[in-house]
């Protein structure tokens, strides 16, 4: 069981509050939305990108399960 | 395809249609619309028609809608004599997220943020005692103005503030009367209060600027944004900007972030003092988090889940806000509805935050309600709006929950409070279209060090 980082652009505000909490995965440019840099990350940063989407502050990042 | 005329709101038959009504039942009045109306309704505010909407799939139109077609500007007259007429800043949309990505709001200075609102904590309440008495309006309208001009505009001018600038912005918010849908600039006492205390902040700020000029700073790293200010010459060679432009621009920058704050720190403590299983609950929180050693400004950016839900169903109950407008600037239809040009459009999160139907006891204090599996903030995303939502949601709801974090982080485990009158007087005042605390609201403090120390004392 893999997963992926998924965005919906309509909701970013450029906040990187992601950025913060996992900046390996998510990079705000100054004035531009969020980059998800690699969006199949291992298994192992799996908590520090949950924290980054618990602290998204509107909501657009998710995580999607994927079958292998 | 044909679109229905919507149906208008019972009442309204005087002068200003639902103007009245507004300025004393304002919630009431929403809630006849929506129980009468439905999702789409009309109430008349003097001169123009409000189409009003609630629930998810009208709320979903007016939250995805662009500040093209919905014009937000237009629709808060109130806001013009608050900053000044020709102030370069207003409440554009576009302005406040260049506070964003002017950085002033981004994730990296969250962290010192924390440690500045911790600060500010701590001097509020240092000459406290062991026990005693504070209104909460007064403490946290105080307090937030002091967070709010460390963290937004710089340290070196809240050193310069003191209570004297607090009660005039809270004045100043106070000049908010719905009859500026009228006219803002009506001789009512409410306006001629506004525009006293918008002089009287003029007159601290120019007296700052002046020990500014007289006292330039001694290098880059002992300057902030308003010495930048009044360096900044026109062509001619003048002062570009004047206290009056000056001011106008730091009221602007402070205004969406002061009372909604300072209501919301004043209603979370208020509802656990309502609810003292959930007050003990988050106290217990936070004391076993902090048995770490770390600092506020670790645990405020990160998860406080008791004390999170408790925010949640605050602002689900309270919000700062209860009504959220536009103008209409082009034909559009809502349910089968028809919205023509220069209507005005609103929706509300005091009334849809409330529907039964998404929030199963509606009127109930259930923090609760934020666990999974039922998490009714995500699963109700366009009736759950204390923020707004969508591509207008609020740029600084990061902050004012990291905030909220800080504050109480600071203030629950130095202080026990309890309600010092009945529960059912804290209330808060609809009159103005700033929603404020009602006064009294008074809460009685007593220090946990002390009474901690002393039973161990006896013990």
């Amino acid at each position: 069981m893999g997963y992926k980082i998924e965005v919906d652009l309509d909701l970013c505000q450029g906040h990187a509050m992601c950025e913060v909490e996992a900046p390996d995965y998510f990079k705000v440019p100054k004035r531009g939305q969020v980059e998800i840099l690699n969006n199949a990350p291992p298994q192992e940063d799996r908590a520090e990108i949950e924290q980054a989407v618990w602290a998204c502050p509107t909501q657009a990042l998710s995580i999607r399960e994927e079958d292998d | 395809m044909t679109t229905a005329i919507v149906p208008r709101v019972s009442g309204g038959e005087e002068e200003h249609g639902h103007l009245e009504e507004f300025r004393t039942d304002p919630i009431g009045l929403m809630q006849r619309v929506r129980d009468e109306c439905g999702d789409v309704g009309i109430f008349q505010l003097a001169g123009k028609q409000v189409v009003f909407l609630s629930g998810a799939e009208a709320n979903e139109f007016f939250f995805r809608s662009s500040d093209e077609d919905l014009d937000q500007a237009a629709a808060y007259p109130f806001m013009t004599p608050i900053f000044g007429q020709g102030v370069v800043f207003d409440t554009d949309p576009e302005r406040r997220k260049e506070m964003l990505h002017n950085a002033a709001l981004r994730g990296e200075q969250m962290k010192g943020h924390a440690t500045t609102i911790e600060r500010e904590v701590r001097r509020m309440i240092a000459d406290w005692g062991d026990d005693g008495e504070i209104d909460l309006l007064d403490f946290f309208a105080e307090l937030t103005i002091y967070t709010s001009s460390a963290c937004l505009i710089g340290k070196k001018f809240r050193e310069q503030l003191d209570g004297r600038f607090a009660r005039l912005y809270h004045q100043l918010e106070q000049g908010t009367d719905p009859l500026c849908y009228v006219d803002p600039y009506l001789p009512i006492e409410s306006f001629r209060l506004r525009d006293e205390a918008r002089l009287g902040l003029v007159e601290l700020v120019q007296e700052i600027m002046n020990d500014r000029i007289v006292n330039p700073p001694r290098d880059k790293g002992d300057r902030d944004m308003l010495d930048v200010l009044v360096t900044i010459r026109d062509d001619e060679g003048n002062p570009r900007f004047s206290a009056n432009e000056i001011t106008g621009m730091f009221i602007s920058m402070m205004f969406a972030g002061h009372h909604t704050s300072s209501g919301t720190a004043s209603w979370t403590l208020i509802e656990m003092l309502r609810y003292p299983d959930v007050y003990a609950d988050v106290v217990a929180e936070l004391e076993e988090l902090y048995a770490d050693g770390q600092e506020v400004s670790f645990h405020a950016l990160r998860q406080i889940p008791k004390l999170e839900n408790v925010l949640k169903e605050t602002l689900r109950l309270h919000p700062p806000l209860i009504i959220l407008m536009r103008v209409a600037k082009g034909e559009f239809e809502v349910a089968g509805y028809a919205i023509h040009e220069g209507e005005m459009v609103a929706a509300s999160p005091a009334i849809s935050n409330r529907i039964a139907e998404d929030f199963p006891d509606p009127d109930g204090f259930v923090p609760d309600r934020y666990e999974k599996p039922r998490q009714e903030d995500l699963i109700n995303r366009w009736t759950w709006i204390p923020f707004g939502a969508g591509r207008h949601r609020c740029v600084g709801a990061a902050f004012a929950t990291m905030q909220i974090k800080a504050i109480f982080s600071v203030l629950l485990r130095e202080y026990a409070f309890e309600m010092a009158q009945p529960s059912e007087s804290y209330q808060n005042d609809h009159s103005k279209m700033v929603v404020q605390l009602a006064q009294p609201a008074k809460v009685r403090y007593r220090s946990r060090r002390r009474s901690a120390a002393t039973s161990n004392w006896r013990g």
